[in-house]
């Protein structure tokens, strides 16, 4: 009797042992969920539940899209151990190419868009010919390309705004995916959730996307337990996939009611999961992991180390690009001033997401959460009409607070 | 010249006299990591004025012991009980443990290359007033200290253009620089030659002679033998045994407590049968890549047969690993000229992936700067020169990566709870082996090892050996360069004498031995 109390109250004991030791060693990507979740609950309260409105979680994805695709890029150039400080001119220049093309030369939209790719790529590939084949440290070349970019776009806007652009181009980022179901779905589930209006292929995307993500963790976790990796306990597992899969239906759910999933809902999901695919599971990726983590091991081992930085430098070009074109036709038009200073939210939003300064570290995920963690706390302290210069400061102290706790974390573990 | 038998005989004055006077006794201490228990009730005890040496395979703890003594792990992330100079201690971090005159020399040499002697010797504790720093006192003292270790070299020569020798030299003049009373050195030998070596432990002695107590961590049973009073030896994170040094121990038995059972070979059995010439090396010319007037490699030739275990004996800075290196995709040196072939065929060996294809590996002797990706696991670090083989399209196949590593990390005995651990959470033994893994995943027709067996165990250098021979009998050919030279002598068909950049002889197996060998060296 005594000795089966004793061994429940010690296998209970070693279980939350267990638990506590899983939370520590994993504290980070937890934090950041919670972290996230912290800032939105915050807001969703103080802002009277403005924040989750449809409308505005609309908003929100449309808002931090183009932060977004450049962090996909930033965090392969920052995990290769570099840094690109030009994004945001970059960024800047791509619209004005774009608008000057579009609406002073009567360019086609597709040829525009085309060009403009084209275009942020070899900008990439001409900065990371210095980094790679050069040894030219990455922050003196970009930062270079950011004077650069800043100045042509300058030049080639001639100090003014162009636009308004043509509908085709606007659709890029305030296009709608339109409901392929027939009406009288969306109808049904408007009553039944009473809401104005149900676009029944956003919410069913939402499910689906929720779907997936139970379904891949669940793979992933029955190969970890195959092959005895610490697995997670099942409460945090279960706990942490639910949250996910639910936060999944509920942005759907919102946007259902709005208007639909915007296009480049689309756009950043795609390139989200193709870029998570490229890091984590292509031979691609897994050396550019090494690069980071060591350049001269890496080199050591084969992998062309230089050609590696020379592409890194090369996509995220081409995404400054695409975060450019998305810019531009947001706000229809295209101003000398477009993209100033976004470089330094893309990187923070990058370090946020668990990324390390030295390279070989980080996650796209993190990435994209640290991105909107950001986001949300911009459009957040908006809403509540927190001025510029506050909204500045926290930001950089959120920075700040993120990398204390990488690096506290880090030497406790060591 | 010291030879390998002049180590033998303990030259130790005997403390049976001396009162016990225990300085430190470390009691019963556990240190776990996540899934690794490291430390597992370990006992030790120092008596005052001795050298202690710990001794145990690679990963039994011994460097985890010594975090714990010297307070790189603190108080409270371990149990048990530390008493030093009979009170107990609780050490919170590296600070406190030097202020009591504990100061320890990790197995990675901590110096700031860039730095000269001085700074080095003084960083952290710089000679100054008001800030600013008196560089007389600096170098003056800094004189004192170097004359203490026998090392002279001006005190402002940078620490980088100095040998590993003179760089431990510098490290234990350091830690004079702090009052030590207890000084600690984890492998403070590994990359050292014989007569460095030698030079080192005989400071030791002499220091012990100041009344400096020392505890010495390493695989080289024959300099434990030379100087130390008692041995610990440490299992599985258990202490196995507590010896009295002196003639009576022998290397044989120190093993066995190691192990856990008889060794009675230090090499294992081979008959080869070499081939036809597999990989051939002419007219091989190097120059630095910086002092571009300088000539390091000099018309180098070499050949390797099929089934061969050549060796490359020489001193340290003859340019052995140099001359690998330029070999395998030309990653040291400039203006590199020279061919390489293999079986007859000229080969491509001007990229690292490029001599890669061609068939070659080359195994660091750096494996931390060079060898390893520290951060990520052992499975990410054995597929990566190898990647084409578990992925199809670019696509990694996970779960064919896990089976290589779990296969690798049986053949070799790495010791770790999984292949999922990263590789800066493995003892510097097994992080070897990790290294070893992955180029021998390569599947290498010519396999150029460069000092595989720095910092390891009897009996995985035994468990390397075998492999070797494994290789060889597949018809592979295998280059050893190593300073070891028991090790040449035991394991190759044939070695090449290396002095100052050019191959100076060729000794077969049957004419081999460290007298020939040295005067080669030392003629030229
Ligand atoms: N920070 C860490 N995290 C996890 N495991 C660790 C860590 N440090 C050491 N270990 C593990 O603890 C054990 C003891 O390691 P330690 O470095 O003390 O071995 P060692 O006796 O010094 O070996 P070697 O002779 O190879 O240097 C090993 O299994 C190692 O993998
Ligand atoms: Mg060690």
């Amino acid at each position: 009797m005594d000795l089966a109390n004793n061994e429940a109250a010690t296998s209970t004991a070693t279980k939350t042992k267990g638990i506590a030791e899983y939370l520590k060693s994993h504290l980070r990507e937890y934090g950041l969920l919670f972290a996230l979740i912290a800032v939105m609950a915050f807001f969703q309260i103080v802002t009277d539940g403005t924040l989750l409105r449809a409308v505005n979680v609309t908003n929100l994805l449309l808002q931090n899209s183009y932060i977004i695709i450049m962090a996909l890029g930033m965090l392969i150039v920052i995990v290769s151990g570099n840094i690109d400080l030009s994004v945001g001119s970059v960024m800047g220049f791509i619209g004005a190419l774009a608008a000057v093309m579009i609406v002073n030369y009567d360019q086609s939209v597709i040829l525009t868009i085309l060009v403009c790719l084209v275009a942020g790529g070899i900008i990439g590939a001409a900065q990371g010919y210095w980094v790679a084949y050069w040894r030219i440290p990455s922050f003196i070349v970009t930062l270079a390309g950011m004077l650069v970019f800043r100045g042509l776009s300058l030049w080639l806007l001639e100090g003014q705004s162009v636009g308004p652009f043509p509908k085709e181009f606007q659709i890029l980022a305030t296009g709608y995916v339109p409901d392929i179901f027939p009406a009288g779905i969306g109808v049904f589930f408007a009553e039944m959730f009473d809401a104005r209006r149900v676009n029944t292929l956003a919410l069913f995307t939402g499910f689906a996307a929720a779907g997936l993500v139970v379904w891949l963790s669940l793979r992933q976790r029955s190969q970890n337990k195959a092959y005895g990796i610490e697995d997670e306990p099942a409460s945090f597992f279960w706990g942490r996939t639910l949250i996910i899969a639910a936060a999944l239906i509920f942005i759907l759910f919102k946007l259902s009611q709005f208007r639909g999933m915007p296009n480049v809902l689309i756009t950043m999901g795609v390139l989200t999961v193709i870029y998570a695919f490229i890091t984590e599971t292509t031979t691609i990726g897994r050396r550019v992991y090494a690069l980071g983590g060591n350049q001269k091991a890496a080199k050591l081992s084969g992998i062309k180390t230089e050609r590696l930085t020379f592409l890194a430098f090369t996509n995220m070009g081409v995404l400054a690009a695409a975060a450019g074109l998305v810019f531009a036709a947001r706000l229809n038009t295209a101003t000398p001033k477009a993209g100033f200073a976004l470089e330094l939210d893309v990187i923070a939003a990058v370090f946020i997401g668990g990324a390390s300064m030295s390279g070989g570290v980080g996650t796209i995920i993190g990435a994209v959460v640290g991105a909107f963690l950001m986001g949300v706390l911009n459009n957040g302290m908006s809403i509540m009409g927190i001025g510029i210069d506050y909204q500045q400061m926290i930001k950089g102290l959120v920075l700040l607070a993120a990398v204390i706790f990488d690096v506290y974390n880090k030497n406790k573990s060591a | 010249m010291t030879g390998f038998s002049a180590w033998s005989g303990p030259r130790t004055a005997k403390s049976k006299d001396k009162i016990m006077n225990p300085i430190l006794e470390m009691r019963r201490i556990t240190k776990t990591f996540p899934g690794v228990k490291a430390l597992d009730n370990v006992n030790l005890t120092v008596q005052e004025g001795e050298i202690h040496a710990i001794c145990g395979e690679n990963g039994a703890g011994k460097s985890t012991l010594m975090k714990v003594l010297s307070g790189v792990y603190p108080t409270g992330t371990y149990e048990g009980e530390i008493v030093y100079q009979g009170k107990t201690a609780d050490f919170r971090n590296i600070r406190d443990t030097e202020d009591r005159g504990i100061i320890i020399i990790h197995q990675e040499l901590a110096l700031v290359p860039q730095l000269s002697i001085a700074e080095n010797i003084f960083l952290g504790n710089e000679r100054a007033s008001r800030g600013v720093i008196d560089w007389r006192k600096t170098n003056r003292s800094t004189e004192e200290l170097l004359a203490k270790v026998g090392l002279i070299e001006p005190p402002t020569t940078k620490v980088d253009s100095i040998g590993v020798g003179k760089q431990q030299l510098v490290e234990i003049a350091k830690a004079l620089s702090k009052n030590v009373k207890l000084l600690i050195l984890d492998e403070p030998t590994a990359a050292l030659q014989e007569n460095d070596s030698r030079k080192l432990l005989d400071l030791m002695l002499e220091l012990k002679a100041q009344g400096v107590t020392c505890i010495i961590i390493s695989h080289k049973l024959n300099e434990v033998r030379y100087v130390a009073d008692r041995v610990t030896v440490i299992r599985d994170g258990m202490t196995v045994a507590s010896l009295e040094a002196g003639d009576a121990l022998s290397e044989d038995e120190i093993v066995r407590h190691m192990v856990g059972r008889d060794m009675t070979h230090r090499f294992p059995e081979h008959k080869r049968t070499p081939g036809n010439t597999l990989f051939e090396v002419k007219d091989w010319n190097v120059w630095h890549p910086e002092h571009t007037e300088r000539q390091v490699i000099k018309n180098a030739a070499m050949t390797v047969r099929a089934g061969e275990v050549v060796g490359i004996a020489g001193v340290m800075g003859a340019g052995r690993t140099e001359l690998a290196m330029s070999i395998f995709g030309k990653s040291y040196g400039r203006n590199i000229s020279g061919t390489a072939t293999l079986r007859g065929e000229p080969i491509d060996v001007s990229t690292v992936d490029r001599a890669i294809s061609a068939g070659l590996a080359y195994v660091t002797e750096d494996r931390k700067s060079l060898g390893l990706i520290l951060d990520e696991t052992i499975r990410f670090n054995t597929t990566l020169s190898n990647l084409d083989e578990v992925s199809t399209g670019g696509i990694l196949n996970h779960n064919e990566e896990t089976k290589v590593a779990e296969r690798y990390r049986e053949a070799l005995a790495i010791r770790t709870p999984s292949v999922f651990q990263k590789a800066m959470n493995l003892s510097g033994g097994n992080q070897q082996k990790v290294v070893l893994a992955k180029w021998l995943f390569t599947q290498p027709d010519v396999l150029i090892l460069d000092e595989p067996t720095r910092g390891i165990d009897v009996g995985a250098k035994y468990e390397i050996y075998t492999i070797i021979n494994d290789l060889a009998t597949q018809g592979k050919g295998v280059v050893m360069i190593s300073s070891e030279m028991p090790e040449l002598l035991g394991m190759c068909d044939r070695i090449y004498v290396m002095n100052e950049g050019e191959l100076v002889g060729e000794l077969s197996a049957a004419e081999a031995n460290q007298e020939r060998i040295m005067s080669l060296i030392v003629n030229e």
